[in-house]
């Protein structure tokens, strides 16, 4: 296996660490991001504006950094939630296996049959209530991911040596599989919830530019994109800025992602 | 196991998800806020007169599972109710926007093919060099890249920038709607043309190491020829590609028809979620559900047919 990290990743992973900055620091970086300005409106790009205002009068450069913010907690949070949920399920289907397993197995089948953002766009929609239902209902759909990667990594683990011993001590099952089980697995699990991650956050711009993720005037990529795409002839940098945003971030998220999936994947066969 | 029994489990396989979805989806009128008549009212005035008639006319005094009975009856039938927001049957609303997506779908599944196929193909054949890494790149930046951002900068390239394409619209005749409809087709191809050289690539990447294609090389037989052999064999995750690439368009044409202003489907659905018109969202609900199902049908009486090992219970491999 080759040390070097391909070029595509590296520009992927600085990509990213300009995102997690402005995620991070936001606050600070554009203290005035949201505030509007009514008397300009929207413009094209000009002194103090290097990327112009959007219908509010906002400049989009600092809505940019302030859109990170928005958008990274709420893919956390889908990101954290179907781990969760995903891992045990995986774990006790790929431990006990029998009729848990068979019934785990059916409900991912399930549920990689629907396409989440369809099911989210329906239930947040009726439901009503923005950003909660969607981030419930993308927990729900994307756990199946984390289901069965991790059920198949355990089961390379069931009949170990390292088991029969937990087992001959009469170890609890879930202290087996929590204690002993999972942290050999932990890397295949988190790679899994990355690219949950990166789901994650394209779908919920995709709700926010429909309307039904974030409420209105949020400092939202999907939602800037929105607001502004019926002023494409005023300023298109209002458009085109967070939807290059959008683009690279994902892009950058599923190279990461895939590359993370693929080291595991390897170390996993090799030793 | 034969041909007969293969299709009836299949057929009953997907009867039962259907079936349970449909449930689900009768269950979207109880999950709205509020109480059912005021959501079923909508602006309505709430007269003595007009919750009676709700009330006889969705039967809300039965119990849930006979609702649910009469409702499903209905929409066998073919009575899918009466929208809130236009007061007009449903089944007319659905039946005056569906041409379009259907267009839309057809011509970005058409422009997928075009593209996704011959980049995959390009890449395993250059495997490991410049060009199959570009494919690659551009395969996943694709694949990940929402269709609204990515609608919204062909809008702003090759409509206002260039003027290439009309801006927004659906335009007049045959050929006028094509060129209104090759942007948001393209945005919406885009997603689909990640997954066709993902799937397609690997495939045939697995395919060209194989002994036959080493053997048929030694042979003389021609390159044209080798990769025709080797193409057929790598059919199978091309299939799981394809319904993929159905359900991901499905998803993708209600972003691509509310960025583009076109009156489909996918624009009535968000209209009438955004709008809480339960009716309206119930049988969209019900006719994506029946159309992703048939789809997952058809892929896997298509796996069986391009591999007969699938039919005698064999995993693909």
């Amino acid at each position: 296996m080759s040390r070097r990290v391909p070029v595509g990743v590296s520009v992927s992973l600085a990509v990213l660490a300009a995102v997690a900055v402005a995620a991070a620091f936001a606050p600070w970086l554009v203290p005035g991001a949201t505030a509007q300005d009514l008397m300009t409106g929207i413009s094209g790009p000009g002194p103090g504006h290097p990327l112009g205002t959007d219908d509010l009068g906002r400049d989009v450069l600092q809505l940019l950094v302030a859109g990170a913010r928005t958008a990274v907690p709420g893919a956390l949070a889908v990101a954290a939630g179907s781990m969760l949920i995903g891992n045990l399920i995986g774990l006790a289907a790929g431990y006990f296996g029998g009729w848990v397993d068979t019934l785990a197995m059916r409900w991912a089948d399930l549920m990689f049959s629907l396409p989440a953002l369809l099911v989210a766009i329906v239930v947040a929609g009726v439901l009503g209530g923005g950003y909660g239902p969607a981030i419930g209902v993308l927990v729900v759909l994307f756990a199946p991911t984390d289901t069965r990667v991790v059920r198949g990594a355990v089961l390379e683990q069931r009949h170990r040596p390292y088991i029969e011993a937990a087992l001959l001590k009469n170890l609890s099952s879930w202290r087996i599989m929590t204690r002993h089980i999972w942290p050999n697995i932990a890397s295949v699990a988190l790679a899994s919830a990355f690219l949950n991650f990166a789901y994650a956050l394209v779908s919920l711009s995709s709700l926010s530019f429909l309307g039904l993720g974030v409420p209105a005037g949020s400092p939202d990529w999907g939602r800037t994109l929105a607001d502004n795409r019926t002023q494409l002839l005023a300023n298109p940098w209002a458009v085109v800025a967070p939807g290059l945003a959008i683009i690279a971030t994902a892009a950058a998220l599923n190279i990461v992602g895939d590359w993370l999936h693929e080291r595991v994947d390897r170390r996993g066969r090799t030793r | 196991m034969g041909w007969a029994g293969f299709l009836l489990r299949r057929f009953a396989g997907t009867a039962a998800v259907v079936l349970l979805l449909s449930v689900g989806v009768f269950l979207l009128l109880y999950l709205a806020p509020g109480s059912i008549q005021q959501t079923l009212l909508g602006t309505r005035p709430a007269t003595a007169e007009t919750i009676a008639a709700i009330q006889a006319r969705h039967h809300l005094n039965d119990p849930v599972a006979l609702q649910y009975l009469r409702w499903f009856g209905d929409v066998l039938r073919g009575d899918l109710g009466t929208s809130i927001r236009t007061g007009m049957p449903v089944s007319d609303m659905l039946g005056q926007r569906l041409p379009l997506t259907l267009a839309l779908v057809g011509y970005g599944t058409l422009l997928a093919a075009l593209a996704g196929i011959p980049l995959g193909v390009l890449g395993a054949l250059r495997r490991g060099r410049v060009t199959d890494r570009l494919v690659v790149t551009a395969g996943v930046v694709g694949l990940s890249a929402p269709p609204f951002a990515v609608g919204l900068l062909l809008l702003v390239v090759f409509a206002l920038w260039l003027g290439w394409f009309p801006v927004y619209g659906t335009g007049q005749g045959a050929g006028d709607q094509l060129w209104h409809l090759t942007l948001p087709a393209a945005a919406l191809a885009l997603g689909a043309v990640g997954l066709l050289i993902r799937f397609g690539r690997a495939a045939l990447v697995r395919e060209m190491e194989q002994d036959y294609v080493v053997f048929a090389r030694a042979r003389g037989l021609s390159g044209p020829l080798v990769l025709g052999y080797a193409m057929r064999n790598s059919l199978v995750p091309i299939l799981t590609a394809a319904g993929l690439v159905v359900t991901g368009m499905l998803a993708g044409t209600v972003l691509v028809e509310v960025t583009f202003a076109l009156p489909g489907l996918g624009s009535l659905l968000v209209d009438s979620v955004t709008f809480k018109d339960v009716p309206v969202v119930q049988a969209l609900a019900l006719l994506l559900t029946v159309l992703i199902s048939g789809v997952n049908l058809l892929v896997d009486i298509g796996y069986s047919i391009i591999d007969p090992r699938v039919r005698l219970g064999r995993s693909v491999s």
